[in-house]
Formats: structure tokens, C-alpha cells, sequence
């Protein structure tokens, strides 16, 4: 892999594009550091994938099966005929330009192909080739062009560099958002077997795992016995949660990065204390063990193979309702996907806290609310008792997650919880929060290793924000609702804006919770000594 | 290429009529009335065929793009034009949207400065649509003086209002300056903005070629090189009456104003203008963000081949026992 | 889901608008518009004569009255010179309306016809009508 290049020089950047070349005639080059590593053929396999089989996207041979542009064109028709959205957006696009410097890999990048009018347009030009009479007649001058190996190429590499993040969206004047035709291209690109390794992996392991990292069931026991252990450590209390309950009131599902690493060990930490501390009727499973559905990144078809398991399970444990965890994609599909593949869920009831009786007409067909909702009506209703205090050495910004932002609208929850939590809060400027977040860069599995520079490009206009804050207010610690945030923004703020640590929301609240029975707490989640009680004060 | 190349398609389209007329009058008839008939038709046949042809897809899921707080809890104040629940608040969403381009009015500009970006406020290009579009419509509602025989009171108070500081005779209308200004404004940010001229294709210059030829057209007949008004009222009467008529000596301007309008007509439905229609079918502006409240039904959902929790617990049993987790089959 | 009724709805919106002028003109007949010159004035002249050539009046009368309200109220120059070499007197009522003294056939019918409200009547007065 390329060393890294330090951030000074990777900002090195131009937007402007050269004045007289055609973006048709510049060469896709694909640029180590700025893709991932193919799919393996046994990943795509467990899933039924078509033409699983290794291979190294650097290579020139792809091994493609036989008329793979006609399998391509096929497809295209397919979605054409299913999605009035790509449909539309092939056609109305008027080339305004309003978007092209809203997205994050180009703020970052700077190359133009970023721009989101012209990822979308390495689509469009084929489809005005195959699909539109100006396009089958006109040729380039109509801005169309033939599919062939170097287009999949292009296709393939910048797709996987947008991480449908839907900033573009807000921005167009006709609300087109790359997104979708993200979501097409890779569509066409996993019909031939051209997935990443980083995504058909996670993918594979949720289908037979039940979550993205495979952790199997005594490894997601093992897991949470450990957090339990560091909680009684830091509180006195021992909590006993429990998995694959039938008959509990509530399932809880959450992303399983939150169950491997820290920080997001953190977050799943502050689920449990808080939930113990209500001493709600809830259960962990090990089967729907993942929020997060890399199939969204895949195709929809296998969002939905993996999204089923969540419904499935809750009927079977016969479940009231469902809770789920601080994630971003997750919501987007939990809100937006989840009821049409899957609904309807009419073998549940309308979520109603215990605690304050609040009944969530906002969920009333899916069943399902995110646990900041959940957190924001119980700390509305005086519910927890809290000691913002005890987070006093974090001076905190908040930032939106891609999806919670702008594919659900889930602002002022967690902004309201944080408020309550702690004291020192700064909001980042305007132009970066709310429907106007910048992604962390990594979003829609571009989360590998391989990819650093595109994804510290991306993470850039984010940290940027970060800095910002840093800078003026002394912002020392991040915090979010996502688990793909919590892992992939500690790597974006060491390299942007070293000092600024990344946190969920619910490691604040259980910082903050003053708990039944608890001891003198020294130390927060982390193991660090609490404000007023360490030798650095 | 892209840029000269639709130049002289217009200036082409405007030297047809020209000489048409110029060299033999009969040729009046065809662009008189054959071509306008044959551009009325084929932009509403093509208009409603393409917007049809978008309805024969459905919307199969519940995407919209929510630029606000969603309705939440009773006590957090949801943003209802940003993050619609309801139908009522989706159509004020699209008003705000059709009628003064909310989203492009979010517009702003990234720069690198001193290392780092920055983002300015960029409304110029919003502006510039705004007065474009609104102008297009004030002087399309106008014309409709050459259409009926008794204009109605509000289209001579828009005129009124249009010609209000009674400069000149006839008498100045604002809105001829302002598409003026706006098209050319969009048309040299097209030409020299680094970003904006790589994304251009031929297809983004030629209407703008074409409405700055009809706009000029126009206002040099109004102003300058005047025609026989009546004869073009009867023209045009004859027209909309289906007893199409020439009148004698209207002048050859006026075949190149009408001729450049149906090549626009004719272009239309086949080009992006046809964004006019699809705005309203745009799924992330036109949907309420309430899919967890109803459920949204796909009308094409197919079952899927999913692993079971049997599948799973066949897989893991030993293990879940071990665990201690409680399982269906011993 | 296809939300056929509502884009039906408005593609029915939009063939009304696009069509509304053959709507509002059906059936009806196309009115020959000619000003009238049957004044007695004008009959009593040897040769009949504008101050300038009928093409010409069509089609600029609108400056040249712009041009002679300038004249006599900024210059006050009350002589126009016309292209034929005659001089006439600049005045509305004076000269034009003195022969062309039937505003309803002849300065009505075509400003009728195209709509135009010019304001020369806001200050000045209407000559009483006067036929052949």
C-alpha cells in the first residue's frame, strides 16, 4: 500500500478542471489508495452471487463473464422499467452545476469525475447511447458513449468512491441524487461479480453469521461479557442482559461494530447501563445481531435478504416492538426500505416507552425506533437522573451521520440528549451540520484500509469543520450516531485534527447517568479518570 | 465543439427563415403554418408521452431527500416544508421548490483558502434561474394578447406592470432585458467557469443558443425592425382558430421569431428542458418522509432467498448450547 | 407505487394549458381589421396624404407621436419636417385628429384589436366623432 502523504500535501488540489479536455477522453487510472481490494469468488458464493471468482481490480483481465455488456444493458432496462427515480434522473438533468463542489471526495480530491453531476454522467452517457434516439444517432455530440471495459472501469472505480451520502441531493434543483445511481451502477457491477472485498466479505458473514464481522454466537456473548465486566469495574454494578429471550418486551439490534472496537464498545456499554438502569424488559439476538446492511451497498436484493432477519427474529422471540442502536446507513434502511421489503410488521404494537408511557406514532407501521428517540422522550419526562458534570473534560461537537440527516431527519434527538449530558458544546458552522453534514468519508464500505487516500480525502471537508471548532473552542471529542462514524472518524481526526477523540452519544449519556446502587465512580467508559477525581487536575 | 457547434445550428435556424421568406413569399405558408402546427403537435404529444413514459415506472421506495427535522416526538419542532410527514406539506414543499427554487437557493461556493475550504455564498446562479424562468413565463403569458381577441384584465395588468416606467414607444418591457441579462449570464458562466464548461455537453448550449436568438428576435421586432402587429394577431388567431390564414407583408423577422419558437417546441420534449415535467415526478422532492408511519408498498417486491434462524441455529446449535443460549431444537 | 391518478391529473393540467388558445378560439371567426380613412376630411383632400407614407405610419406612428410630444414640450418645436419635404404643425389634436377625426374606427380599431391602451388619452381629448 502507498504511504499516506502528509495533510498538507494531500490538499495540494486544483477544482478547476483543464480548459480543453473532454472528460470522455481522460483515461480512468486507477489510483492505489483510492479503491478497494476485489471481491473473494467464496464471499460471493455463500450469497448465490453470479460469477463469483477472485480477482485484482489492477489486473487487466477482470475475468468477465461472456457478453457482460449485454447483461449489463439488460439490467439497465430491468431498472429503468422498476425506478421511476433513475429513470428521471437519467432524463432531467440540466448540467446546472449546482452540485459539483458538494461533494466531499471532490472538496477533498479535486478530481472532477467526482463531481456529482459527473459520476452521474459516466452512467448517463451510456444510457443516451442504448436508451435515447439522440444518444443512438447524435453519438458524442449528444453526449453519449459506447460500453466497453475502460467505461465499466471508470464505472466501478467511481462508483466505489461515493458513498451515497445524498449531500449532492439537497443541493439539485431537481432533488437528483447520486445515490441512486450509485446504487444502480453497483447493481450492474455485482452482476458480474465486481464487488470489493471490504463489502462482499461483511456481506457474506451477515447472510450466515448474522452480522457483519462474523462474530458467531458465543463471540457476541463473549463480547458484551467483557463490556459487563468493565462496567462493574467502573460503577459496582453488575448488569445481566440477556439473548434470544422469547417473550421480552423490546429487541434491541444494533450495528455489530459497536460490539468489537472501541469506541463503539463505548456506545454499546451506555445502550446496557441505561437499560439496566430502567430495568427494561429487552433482549439481545444473536441471530438479527446486525443493524448495519452492507447489502445496501450491494444490491437491493440482498439489503433485503439481510434486513429480513430483523422481522424475522422479532416475530419469532414475539417481541412488542424493536429498539435499534446509534447507526447511520442502518436508519436509512430501517426508515426508507425496511417496512416495504419486509412489512408489514402487524405482529407487533405501537412502540410505547414503559417508562413514560409515550406511545411513538411516528413508528406506528414499522415497529421500530432509534434509541435516541427513545433516550430524548425519557430525559423530556425527567426520567434519568444525570450529572453532566462528570463529562466536563470534553468539550463536545455534534456531527450528523449522512443518513440519520438527510434519508430520516433525526436532528434535534441527539442534540437534545447531548445538551442534557454535558456542559461544554459547540455546534460546527452551519454549512457543515444537519441536512448539510459532510460524510465521514467512508460511508457505503469504502471503510477498508486499502483506500486511505480517498477516504482521507473525503474525510476532509468533515474534519475541516472539526478543526474549525477545535481551533476556536477547543473541541477535544466528536460525537455521533454512527457506527461506521466511530470507526472510521477516530482515523479521519488523527490524521486531520490530532487531539479530537470520536464518541456515540450513549457513552456520554451513561458518563452522565447517575445510576441505582452505583459506587463513587472514578474513571468514565474509557478507564480515564473523571473530572475532579484524576492527578491532572 | 460543444460550444461552437450549437452556435451555428442557430444561426443556421435563423438564416432558413430568413431567406425563406426573403427570396420566395410562398414559403410563408410552410413556416407560417405548417411548421407551427407541426410544432404544437409534436410538443404536446412528445410532453405527455415522456411524462408517461416516467409513470410507467413506479417509485418503489419511500426516498425522500429530508432537509430538516423529522416529525419526531410532540415537543420536537419538525420542519414541515424541509422534512414533509403529510400530503399538505409535501405540495409546499414542491411550491417553494417550482416556484422559487428552494434547493438551489442553498447554493454556495467552495474555495481553498489559505489551505483549508472555505465555503462562500454563491446565489448568483439561483438569481440568474429565478429571473431566467420567471421572465420566460411573464413574456409566454404576454404573448397571449397575439392569442385571444379579449385579453382578460389580468394579463394587460401584467403587461402594465411589465412596461411600468413607459419608457420609449411602443413602450419598454423589463422582462425583455431581464431574460437578456439572465441567459447571458448563464451562458458565459457555462463558458468560462472551469468546473461548469467541463461538465457542458453541445445539448446545454444549443437551448441556450436558441432562447437568446428568440429573445433577440423578439425584442429587434418590437423595437427595432418593426412588423405588420396586425397581420401577426391574425397569423396567429388564424392559427389557434383552425382557419390558418397569411396576411400579406407581416415581414421576415417575424417568420424567424416563430420558426425559432417551434424548433424550442419541437426540441423540447426530446432535450433536458423536458426538467419541467420532471421536477414534479423527482422522488426525493415530491414524497412525504412518512414510511415509518404508513407502510409504502412496492409493487414489484419479490420474495427473497433469505438464511433462516433454523438455517442459523442447524449451523450454530453446539455452540448456542454451550453458550447457554436457549435454542428451538435440542 | 405509481401515483398514476396524480400524473394524470397533471398531464390533463398541462394539455389544457398548452392548448388553452385553441380552446378559447374555437369556433370563432377571424375579424379582417382595417382602419377606416372615411373622414370628410380626408375625402375633401386632393390627394390623400399622411406625414409620412402609409407603411411607414403603420408601423411608427407610435415613435413618431413619442418624437412630437418630445419636440413640443422639452424643445418647443411645434414644425415637423416630414420626408416628403412639407411641414406640418406638431399636434395631436391639431393635425392627426383633424383629419383622422374618427378615433373609434381608425386608432381603436387596431389598438382594440392588439390590446394596446396607449396613453395618449390620458391627457388629451377625444375629438367628437366624425363620419363619411
Amino acid at each position: 500500500m502507498a504511504k499516506l502523504p502528509k495533510p498538507e500535501e494531500l490538499l495540494q488540489l486544483n477544482y478547476n478542471p483543464p480548459p480543453s479536455e473532454d472528460w470522455m477522453d481522460r483515461p480512468v487510472e486507477l489510483k492505489q489508495g483510492n479503491f478497494c481490494w476485489g471481491a473473494k469468488g467464496k464471499n460471493l458464493a455463500v450469497v448465490e452471487f453470479p460469477n463469483a471468482r477472485d480477482w485484482t481490480p489492477v489486473e487487466a483481465d477482470w475475468k468477465l463473464p461472456k457478453d457482460w455488456e449485454g447483461t449489463v444493458l439488460e439490467a439497465m432496462a430491468d431498472r429503468l422499467s422498476k425506478y421511476r427515480s433513475f429513470k428521471v434522473f437519467m432524463d432531467i438533468c440540466v448540467r446546472c452545476g449546482a452540485c459539483a463542489d458538494k461533494c466531499h471526495f471532490f472538496i477533498g480530491g479535486g478530481d472532477p469525475k467526482n463531481m456529482p453531476v459527473l459520476r452521474a454522467e459516466l452512467m448517463r452517457s451510456v444510457y443516451r447511447k442504448y436508451f435515447t434516439n439522440s444518444g443512438k444517432y447524435l453519438g458524442r455530440l449528444a453526449g453519449a458513449r459506447e460500453l466497453n471495459l475502460n467505461v465499466l472501469k471508470e464505472w466501478w472505480y467511481y462508483f466505489y468512491q461515493c458513498t451515497e451520502c445524498r449531500r449532492c441531493s439537497v443541493f439539485c434543483p431537481y432533488g437528483i441524487d447520486t445515490a441512486e445511481i450509485t446504487m444502480m451502477a453497483r447493481e450492474f457491477t455485482n452482476l458480474l461479480g465486481l464487488n470489493t472485498d471490504w463489502i462482499s466479505g461483511p456481506v457474506a458473514n451477515c447472510y450466515m453469521k448474522g452480522n457483519h464481522l462474523g462474530l458467531e454466537p458465543h463471540a457476541i456473548m463473549n463480547s458484551i461479557e467483557g463490556m459487563i465486566d468493565d462496567i462493574e469495574t467502573i460503577t459496582g454494578i453488575r448488569i445481566n442482559p440477556s439473548f434470544n429471550r422469547k417473550g421480552a418486551e423490546i429487541l434491541f439490534v444494533t450495528p455489530s461494530g459497536d460490539l468489537f472496537a472501541d469506541p463503539g464498545t463505548f456506545t454499546a456499554m451506555g445502550y446496557m447501563m441505561l437499560f439496566h438502569e430502567l430495568g427494561l424488559d429487552y433482549t439481545w439476538s444473536t441471530y438479527a445481531s446486525e443493524g448495519g446492511n452492507f447489502g445496501f451497498f450491494t444490491s437491493n436484493e440482498m439489503a433485503k435478504r439481510l434486513n429480513a432477519k430483523i422481522y424475522a427474529e422479532a416475530k419469532r422471540l414475539g417481541v412488542k416492538y424493536i429498539i435499534g442502536g446509534e447507526c447511520g446507513h442502518m436508519w436509512r434502511v430501517l426508515n426508507q426500505y425496511m417496512d416495504t421489503w419486509n412489512g408489514p410488521a402487524d405482529f407487533m404494537e405501537v412502540p410505547k416507552s414503559p417508562i413514560t408511557g409515550t406511545v411513538f406514532d411516528n413508528a406506528a407501521s414499522t415497529k421500530m425506533i432509534h434509541v435516541t428517540e427513545f433516550t430524548a422522550d425519557l430525559i423530556k419526562n425527567g426520567k434519568l437522573k444525570l450529572d453532566p458534570s462528570r463529562n466536563d473534560d470534553l468539550v463536545i461537537t455534534y456531527h450528523d451521520s449522512c443518513n440519520t440527516a438527510r434519508g430520516m431527519g433525526l436532528l434535534d434527538e441527539p442534540r437534545y440528549i447531548i445538551h442534557n449530558v454535558c456542559n461544554k458544546f459547540h455546534e460546527m458552522p452551519d454549512n457543515t451540520i444537519r441536512e448539510r453534514t459532510f460524510c465521514c468519508g467512508s460511508g457505503t464500505g469504502l471503510n477498508a484500509s486499502e483506500n486511505m487516500d480517498i477516504r482521507m480525502r473525503g474525510g476532509y471537508p468533515r474534519a475541516n469543520a472539526v478543526k474549525h471548532v477545535r481551533d476556536k473552542h477547543g473541541v477535544n471529542m466528536l460525537a455521533n450516531i454512527c457506527a461506521i462514524d466511530r470507526a472510521t472518524l477516530s482515523a479521519s481526526m488523527d490524521y486531520w485534527v490530532p487531539g479530537v477523540r470520536v464518541t456515540g452519544v450513549h457513552e456520554l449519556v451513561a458518563n452522565a447517568l447517575l445510576m441505582t446502587g452505583e459506587k463513587e465512580r472514578e474513571t468514565n467508559l474509557r478507564g480515564e479518570p473523571l473530572p475532579g477525581k484524576g492527578g491532572n487536575e | 465543439m460543444k460550444t461552437v457547434l450549437p452556435f451555428f445550428a442557430v444561426v443556421i435556424l435563423v438564416l432558413f427563415p430568413l431567406f425563406g421568406v426573403t427570396v420566395a413569399h410562398q414559403t410563408e405558408i410552410f413556416f407560417g403554418v405548417i411548421v407551427p402546427y407541426a410544432a404544437m403537435a409534436i410538443f404536446v404529444v412528445g410532453f405527455l408521452y415522456r411524462v408517461a413514459k416516467w409513470g410507467k415506472s413506479p417509485v418503489p421506495f419511500c426516498i425522500p431527500t429530508t432537509c430538516g427535522q423529522q416529525k419526531s416526538l410532540p415537543w420536537i419542532k419538525q420542519d414541515k416544508l424541509e422534512n414533509p410527514s403529510t400530503t399538505m406539506q409535501v405540495v409546499g414543499r414542491m411550491l417553494l421548490e417550482v416556484l422559487v427554487f428552494r434547493s438551489l437557493f442553498r447554493n454556495m461556493k467552495t474555495e481553498m483558502k489559505e489551505g483549508k475550504a472555505v465555503y462562500g455564498s454563491e446565489k448568483l446562479l439561483w438569481l440568474a434561474g429565478l429571473a431566467f424562468h420567471w421572465s420566460f413565463l411573464f413574456i409566454f403569458v404576454r404573448h397571449y394578447r397575439f392569442f385571444v381577441q379579449d385579453l382578460p384584465s389580468v394579463i394587460q395588468m401584467m403587461e402594465g406592470v411589465d412596461s411600468f416606467f413607459q419608457i420609449g414607444a411602443p413602450l419598454f418591457y423589463m422582462t425583455d432585458a431581464v431574460i437578456l441579462g439572465a441567459v447571458t449570464f448563464l451562458l458565459i458562466r457555462r463558458v468560462y467557469l472551469p468546473q461548469i464548461r467541463y461538465i457542458s455537453l453541445a445539448a446545454d448550449f444549443f437551448p441556450l443558443f436558441l432562447i437568446l436568438a428568440i429573445a433577440i428576435s423578439g425584442i429587434l421586432m418590437r423595437y427595432f425592425f418593426k412588423v405588420h402587429i396586425v397581420a401577426v394577431k391574425q397569423l396567429a388567431l388564424g392559427l389557434v382558430s383552425l382557419n390558418p390564414i397569411i396576411p400579406e407583408g407581416i415581414g421576415a423577422i417575424f417568420y424567424v421569431h416563430l420558426f425559432l419558437i417551434c424548433v424550442l417546441l419541437m426540441y423540447f420534449p426530446f432535450s433536458k428542458l423536458m426538467h419541467m415535467g420532471g421536477v414534479f415526478l423527482s422522488p426525493t422532492r415530491n414524497m412525504a418522509n412518512n414510511s415509518r408511519i404508513v407502510r409504502y408498498i412496492n409493487p414489484w417486491n419479490y420474495p427473497v432467498h433469505v438464511h433462516t434462524y433454523e438455517e442459523y441455529e442447524n449451523d450454530f446449535r453446539d455452540k448456542m448450547k454451550k453458550a447457554g443460549l436457549p435454542v428451538e431444537k435440542e | 407505487m405509481y401515483n398514476s391518478g396524480k400524473i394524470i391529473a397533471g398531464l390533463v393540467v398541462f394539455f389544457f394549458l398548452a392548448t388553452l388558445p385553441f380552446l378559447l378560439n374555437f369556433g370563432k371567426a377571424n375579424a379582417k381589421i382595417e382602419p377606416s380613412i372615411d373622414t370628410p376630411e380626408i375625402n375633401a383632400m386632393p390627394k390623400k396624404h399622411c406625414v409620412e407614407p402609409k407603411a411607414f405610419m403603420r408601423s411608427e406612428h407610435m415613435q413618431l407621436l413619442n418624437n412630437w410630444r418630445d419636440q413640443v414640450v422639452r424643445n418647443g418645436n411645434r414644425i415637423y419636417v416630414g420626408s416628403d419635404g412639407n411641414e406640418y404643425t406638431i399636434s395631436l389634436q391639431n393635425t392627426c385628429m383633424k383629419c383622422h377625426s374618427n378615433k373609434k374606427k381608425f386608432c381603436d380599431k387596431c389598438h382594440n384589436y392588439m390590446a394596446v391602451k396607449p396613453y395618449c388619452w390620458g391627457c388629451h381629448i377625444a375629438p367628437k366623432e366624425k363620419e363619411a
